[in-house]
């Protein structure tokens, strides 16, 4: 019941009012020396202490109305919305649109260099296979690798992006120092990735939660030191360049008459390696997603479901989980290590720089953002991270609404931030929070998030 | 080998320590083949110490576990067993297993003793027919030829599948929640997970079911239920089942066989009458001297 008596609604006012003041006065003291004062450096190079109170005013008032609005118009409508009778949750069963959403995406990706190339031309269309297309794919690849380790098994791994490095790594150092192709070193990359997941996996067996977190990342940040400080192995700092690009099954992408152009009669345009390079990640993720789809029905991915919901209960019911968290890290790695055979590739120069635990951080906020465990929701998370990020760096129609001083670009993680923060507290478990059960036996009806574990690491 | 008939599991002086505290004291009985053993005591007693260290989850500070399958000539070998430093021995028809030596999940692989838990241990978040598959993963994983056929989609790991989904089937009929079984496990009633649990532990195929207080929290009704359901159990496919239970009513009801712990000591063993009327357990039970027995009996008008 609301109390809709003047009184109280009076009362609800002057309560808002003096938590705004209190807001005021609290945005006051932190703003005043951080937006309060400034010091610059005048032509003497002597710095003088500026004011800008006009600024302070306007941050502080914005503080006061964020909170009137708050306390007077979405706590009410919060509090109307809890009120309210909760309606029962029916499990329904996936709806046609979830298969005919999936069907529809697939289309769409499959026939994007197409569509890239229709409205923006041969050579307008690179931006958008190379920057939207490949790169997306790369973090769905990703997101889908970690997710086996964090969304199924629930072993929570901040140190993932060191899998990508050793992918990487091992294809550069092995395609330049062997001349081996492109297409026999990423099962390689791929295999190598996955023993390094096994070597991590064996000491971390007996770690938990926060502890298994905290050495993940640390063997991520040792993965990085090693590639800078082993300067003979690695080139250190400077990287290694010139990686041998992928062939056309052994045709080139270059413009010599042996070249992949001029071997189909085209003109030749950088494009057709970027179309080229767009299929092969998107084989390459959807291998994933075949793969990962087809394991969670197997003995092992219920395992590692099992593993997740409890560890106990597992080994009470004979299953090794040793081997399945093994396997999991290993799988995991795997596919993390083929994205970085493909990195390497496409990108045709590495450094340590592309392996920083900023990356590890942006894989992990994918498959959380998505919903632990949820291809489709992965997808869509990495799609709104890494395309997001993208776009915003072309948001120059800002600039007509905050003044030509405005750079969009220095606000893009801001943003980003804070989309992240709404997204979380809209949907806690992320956009796709319901489980798809492996097996049924008259109707699969999905399992509500709030029942499914997140692990204990 | 008391009383000449075929002992399922053998307890030898088991002793388990915590630090100072001697959760058990030189513990010894034999649980017979096909016989409802309950393992009873006041709260603290160290009953579940004994199934954790039966299970696998503690290792014991000392004594001798030993499992039997099959022919119960295989017990002749003990001693060899002992002495070689081996896990297990497959000797005369039957096979003995050291539990002490095993790691936990090896227990119910090998030696097939099923457990359940005091404080349900379902998986939530999975649906009850998953449950009973995740119990059958070992079977299904030799059947996926450890995942590389199933990820290939063979046909021979199809069909063993759909018996695994048939097996639960039969198990959840069985329990009464065939129409349940595309519910989440964490969606049922308390009764209905418990009785989930003891079908889960049955999908692994066990020797002998160890049962951590199947009663607790449940109703009367739900009480007899489980009585049914343990004693179709043991006839019908031969398990035998160890319990601890605080439900009287259901010990004395189901149980060939209790042993009565208390302080970590046995303190009585025997047929349920013999043990209901043993002074000791009285006096364990309601608190009294060994001479106010009588006295209490009287009161209490048994």
């Amino acid at each position: 019941m609301r109390a809709d008596t003047p009184e109280t609604a009076r009362v609800d006012f002057v309560r808002a009012a003096k938590q705004a003041v209190f807001a005021g006065l609290l945005a006051l003291a932190l703003f005043l020396p951080l937006i309060g004062f400034q010091t610059v450096q005048n032509m003497r190079n002597e710095l003088v202490l500026e004011t800008r109170w006009e600024l302070l005013t306007v941050m502080i008032l914005l503080i006061m109305a964020a909170s009137l609005l708050t306390s007077l118009v979405i706590e009410p409508w919060r509090a109307r919305r809890a009120a309210r009778p909760i309606k029962p949750v029916e499990a329904a069963p996936p709806s046609p649109l979830r298969r005919w959403l999936t069907s529809a995406a697939l289309g769409f990706v499959l026939v994007f260099p197409v569509l890239a190339i229709a409205s923006n031309g041969l050579q307008g269309s690179i931006k958008w296979i190379d920057n939207f297309g490949i790169q997306i794919l790369i973090y769905v690849m990703l997101g889908w690798g970690l997710n086996i380790v964090v969304g199924l098994a629930g072993l929570l791994d901040l140190g993932y992006v060191a899998f990508f490095a050793v992918g990487s790594y091992s294809y550069a150092l092995l395609a330049k120092t062997f001349g081996l192709s492109f297409w026999l070193l990423l099962p390689l990359s791929g295999i190598l990735a996955a023993f390094w997941g096994v070597l991590l996996g064996f000491p971390v067996l007996r770690l938990r939660g926060d502890y298994l977190a905290i050495v993940t990342l640390a063997f991520g940040e040792i993965i990085r030191l090693v590639l800078i400080n082993w300067v003979d192995f690695s080139n250190g700092y400077a990287g290694i360049s010139g990686i041998p690009r992928p062939t056309f099954f052994g045709i080139p992408f270059t413009a010599n008459d042996d070249g992949f152009s001029a071997v189909f009669g085209l003109e030749f345009s950088p494009v057709y390696r970027t179309i080229f390079l767009y299929y092969v990640i998107l084989g390459l993720a959807l291998l994933t997603a075949f793969v990962t789809v087809r394991l969670r029905r197997l003995p092992v991915g219920r395992a590692w479901e099992a593993l997740r919901e409890d560890e106990i209960a597992c080994r009470s019911l004979g299953i090794n989980t040793t081997n399945t968290k093994l396997t999991a890290f290993a799988l995991g790695a795997m596919f993390g290590g083929f994205a970085g055979a493909f990195f390497a590739a496409r990108q045709g120069f590495i450094s340590p720089e592309s392996f920083t635990f900023m990356e590890s951080a942006m894989i992990l906020a994918i498959v959380v953002l998505g919903g632990m465990g949820s291809q489709l929701g992965v997808a869509i998370a990495a799609i709104a991270m890494i395309g997001g990020t993208e776009i915003m760096r072309d948001l120059d129609f800002l600039r007509a609404v905050f003044g030509s001083g405005f750079d969009p670009t220095q606000y893009r993680m801001l943003l980003f931030g804070f989309a992240m923060v709404v997204v979380m507290i809209w949907k806690p478990r992320g956009l796709i929070s319901t489980r798809e059960p492996s097996a049924f036996l008259k109707e699969r009806r999905a399992v509500s998030g709030t029942l499914v574990k997140e692990g204990h690491g | 080998m008391i009383d000449g008939r075929d002992p399922v599991l053998r307890v030898e002086h088991l002793t388990m320590r915590f630090g100072g505290l001697v959760a058990v004291n030189d513990l010894s009985f034999t649980a017979a083949r096909g016989d409802i053993t309950a393992l009873i005591g006041p709260n603290g007693a160290g009953k579940t110490t004994v199934f954790n260290c039966i299970t696998g989850f503690y290792k014991p500070t000392e004594g001798r576990l030993t499992l039997a399958h099959g022919d119960r000539a295989v017990w002749s070998s003990l001693d060899t067993l002992t002495d070689s430093g081996d896990r297990a021995i497959h000797a005369d028809g039957g096979s003995l297993f050291l539990l002490e030596r095993m790691p936990d999940f090896l227990i119910t692989h090998h030696a097939r003793v099923a457990r359940t838990f005091q404080n349900i241990r379902l998986f939530q978040g999975m649906t009850v027919l998953e449950n009973l598959l995740v119990a059958q993963h070992n079977r299904l994983m030799l059947a996926s030829g450890f995942t590389l056929f199933g990820v290939l989609g063979l046909p021979a790991y199809r069909q063993s599948e759909q018996e695994a989904i048939d097996k639960a089937a039969a198990w959840l009929e069985r329990i009464g929640l065939l129409s349940r079984a595309d519910d989440p496990a964490g969606e049922l009633p308390y009764g209905a997970q418990r009785r989930l649990e003891i079908a889960r532990a049955m999908c692994t195929d066990p020797v002998l079911l160890c049962l951590d207080e199947p009663a607790a929290g449940l109703n009367p009704r739900e009480s007899a239920e489980l009585n049914d359901l343990l004693l179709s159990i043991r006839d019908t496919h031969g398990t035998s089942i160890l319990l601890i239970e605080h439900d009287m009513s259901v010990v004395m009801e189901i149980s060939d066989h209790v042993v009565v712990l208390d302080y970590g000591t046995k303190i009585s063993d025997g047929p349920p009458q013999a043990v209901k009327d043993d002074p000791r357990v009285v006096a364990a039970y309601l608190g009294v001297e060994d001479d106010e027995v009588e006295q209490v009996e009287a009161e209490v008008g048994l």
